[in-house]
């Protein structure tokens, strides 16, 4: 009777607690958990009776339905200790053996208090229970690492995006990775910030890291320049390597803008432009020595 | 009606907009500088919108035209101290508004028409003598 299945496996447990948490456990130190020193033994004991307990509470409240609101504690606990495992580096199937070790000790223990038909039943309920919770853990690592992808990428958008201050009222932006419309929009809102925080007059775009340079890019970089200009700052563009050259005039891109090959040529221009010079040190002494 | 004030600087008009600019508000002002122009015979004019936190396509345009009456007036229009935000609005509006001088700020701006006030009496200077 279904009615009764989840308290006859909940007494099974009870009954061979003690027994049931030993295997497990013995199961888990075998499972390679602890020869990695990522988790001491101590912490693995916590979340091992942690899970017990919970598991008890949960078979309990919700009978043997995963979903029900009698797991939610269960839930938790798993997600949290699928997390913390995620974090610390281990993979899908070392995560899900966590809970996957516990089958045999419950498969045990149940044949061992019922006769042969009643003991099949419970094995194919106890296998039901344990598959739908190792999934579960699997879903919450698979979560954080999806999380932990998505915050390296925001890392990577605003680490490759940074403004440099050259000289008074110069500024450079090292362009560095693809540029798609997501990242020209960061890119444009920082540099139109930074000329105002700066006061710049000359932004110099280095796009010496854009691996290609395509009507899209040229056009994502020209309206980055129209934005500067609006602002009161004129643009350079440098870092335009040989093979990009050849590929931007074969696909016809016009960068309506200055451009210089590298950003040492950019900052002379932009030193003149703003009427300065850069001179040798030596020859200004030896003339006023003389 | 509600107007927006043209102030005379030396040889240059100075434009703060400082209210919500509405269509209609955009053509009086319109008006108003192209008869300041000729009433002053100003050489340059400066439009401030650091104040300015909505543009849309009409103001974008509006900016066009004036730069382009004052112009043909003689007289250079620099739009000083736009907000970021505001610059890619223009930008995505496909408004680069090429005819225009701009500047980063009311002081720069001046300095800009000033150089330009220069060079211009500097030839027109040759050419008359």
């Amino acid at each position: 009777m279904p009615a009764s299945s989840h308290s006859e496996i909940s007494a099974i447990i009870d009954a061979n607690e003690q027994q049931i948490l030993k295997e497990w456990l013995e199961a888990l130190r075998q499972g390679a958990s602890l020869e990695t020193g990522r988790i001491k033994e101590p912490e693995l004991n916590t979340q091992a009776k942690g899970f017990f307990s919970h598991l008890r509470g949960a078979l309990r409240e919700g009978g043997l339905d995963v979903r029900s609101r009698g797991y939610e504690t269960l839930r938790s606990f798993l997600a949290e200790v699928s997390r913390t495992r995620a974090l610390k580096g281990y993979s899908p199937s070392e995560t899900a053996m966590f809970v996957f070790s516990l089958k045999r000790p419950l498969f045990d223990a149940a044949a061992k208090s019922a006769d042969a038909s009643a003991a099949a039943q419970r094995g194919w309920e106890i296998n039901q229970l344990i598959d739908e919770l190792g999934l579960q853990t699997i879903e919450s690592y698979q979560k954080v690492r999806e999380e932990v992808i998505l915050r390296q990428q925001s890392e990577i958008s605003e680490l490759s995006t940074p403004v440099v201050k050259l000289w008074d009222g110069v500024l450079a932006l090292p362009l560095i990775g693809t540029l798609d419309s997501a990242r020209t929009q960061v890119v444009m809102e920082n540099l139109l910030q930074s000329i105002v925080d700066y006061g710049a007059e000359i932004a110099v775009i280095d796009i010496t890291g854009v691996p290609t340079v395509d009507t899209l890019v040229a056009q994502h970089l020209l309206k980055t320049v129209a934005a500067a200009r609006l602002m009161g700052a004129d643009c350079i563009i440098s870092g335009i390597r040989p093979q990009i050259a050849q590929t931007m005039v074969h696909l016809g891109v016009d960068l309506d803008v200055t451009t210089k090959s590298t950003l040492a040529d950019a900052f002379a221009v932009a030193l003149q432009r703003m009427g300065r010079t850069v001179v040798d040190v030596d020859s200004i002494a030896g003339r006023t020595a003389r | 009606m509600e107007r927006i004030p043209i102030l005379k600087m030396g040889d240059a008009l100075l434009i703060t907009i400082q209210v919500d600019m509405h269509d209609r508000l955009a053509m009086a002002l319109e008006d108003d500088l192209t008869q300041k122009i000729v009433q002053s015979s100003a050489k340059g004019v400066l439009i401030d919108i650091s104040s300015l936190e909505i543009v849309d396509s009409f103001i974008g345009r509006m900016l066009d035209n004036i730069a382009a009456v004052s112009r043909i007036l003689d007289a250079q229009t620099v739009v000083v101290g736009m907000r970021p935000a505001v610059a890619i609005t223009l930008v995505e509006l496909g408004l680069a508004l090429t005819g225009v001088k701009t500047a980063l700020n009311v002081e720069k701006g001046m300095a800009l028409i000033g150089k330009q006030v220069a060079s211009a009496r500097g030839t027109s200077g040759r050419n008359a003598g």
